[in-house]
């Protein structure tokens, strides 16, 4: 699986997000520079990275998402490319209208970091396919604007259509501990054809013992298991 | 010509800033306050002198980026 991760001025995910698909992959990822207006040959997926992109200016990830490679970005996803938006990455991703709704400030209006459990809706999809169906995960929230927000029918859409990938949950997995006030504690979704994830936790973050825990490295095996050729 | 762009939560929206500024207003004294929805102002210099095209450029801007639309109304002035 060939991966590559965009960096924007005040991205600070891009590195982590690299060296968990590398440890995935076993190959190196290709680090794209947003001025770029084309991405390389024959990639699998394309991941935009957690950060301050040109330092949340007028809204979180709106300049990112009018960026040159951002069109190009587009175009993959239209053509069937597999891409993952994490927390910034995610706001980017509503912005450039890969995904549906808004991601708003904070319901309590503080920065959030710490870790959450996450339930997971859905594990059909490549991105989610590792986990089991209902199981609970934990990894870290990091941000100030994962508060997510779409009109009634887009949500019942959503819903209806199976793309919601995880909620945040209690360590049982009962619905609660929402950490941003989100609809539906919504924590990441999918668009219609399961290939576009926009997640806020960051699974890059828990990759290794060392780390407290491995429940991210999880997605990005399974997506290497579930891009794999036949 | 410039143009005065107001972007503001569209109605339903919450608005957790809004919210806090009203709890700051009444802890402040301020009493009779029933509600606040703030939202930003962008002022832009423009070098079109008629004052139509001027509205019509400033609105495609808003659709495009200065607003979200998912959640923001705009309203745009000409001056």
């Amino acid at each position: 699986m060939k991966a590559a991760v965009i960096v924007f001025p005040g991205s600070n995910c891009d590195r982590d997000l690299s060296v968990a698909f590398e440890r995935a992959t076993g190959q190196p990822t290709t680090m794209v520079w947003h001025k770029d207006a084309n991405l390389p040959q024959g990639l699998d997926i394309v991941a935009v990275p957690g950060g301050f992109s040109f330092g949340d200016y007028l809204r979180c990830g709106a300049i990112a998402a009018r960026s040159p490679i951002m069109r190009a970005i587009v175009d993959f996803a239209g053509r069937g490319g597999h891409v993952l938006g994490i927390c910034n990455g995610f706001q980017v991703l509503i912005e450039s209208g890969l995904l549906p709704g808004a991601l708003m400030r904070n319901a309590d209006l503080k920065f959030v970091c710490r870790d959450v459990h996450l339930k997971i809706e859905n594990t059909e999809s490549p991105f989610t396919s590792a986990y089991g169906n209902g199981g609970v995960i934990r990894v870290p929230v990091a941000h100030h604007d994962g508060n997510y927000i779409a009109p009634d029918e887009t949500l019942s859409a959503l819903r209806a259509e199976d793309r919601i990938a995880f909620t945040y949950c209690k360590a049982n997995g009962s619905a609660g501990d929402n950490p941003n006030g989100s609809m539906g504690n919504i924590a990441g979704i999918l668009s219609p054809n399961r290939r576009v994830l926009g997640m806020m936790p960051h699974p890059e973050r828990l990759n290794d013992g060392a780390l407290g825990g491995t429940d991210g490295q999880r997605m990005f095996e399974g997506l290497v298991r579930s891009m794999a050729p036949a | 010509m410039k143009a005065r762009v107001f972007v503001t939560l569209k109605n339903g929206v919450l608005d957790p800033q809004g919210a806090a500024i009203a709890h700051a207003l009444g802890t402040m004294g301020f009493e009779g306050v029933e509600g606040v929805r703030q939202g930003k102002v962008i002022e832009l210099d423009l070098a079109e002198t008629d004052a139509v095209k001027a509205e019509a450029t400033a609105r495609e801007m808003c659709e495009k980026l200065l607003a979200n639309t998912v959640i923001e109304n705009y309203r745009v002035e000409i001056a």
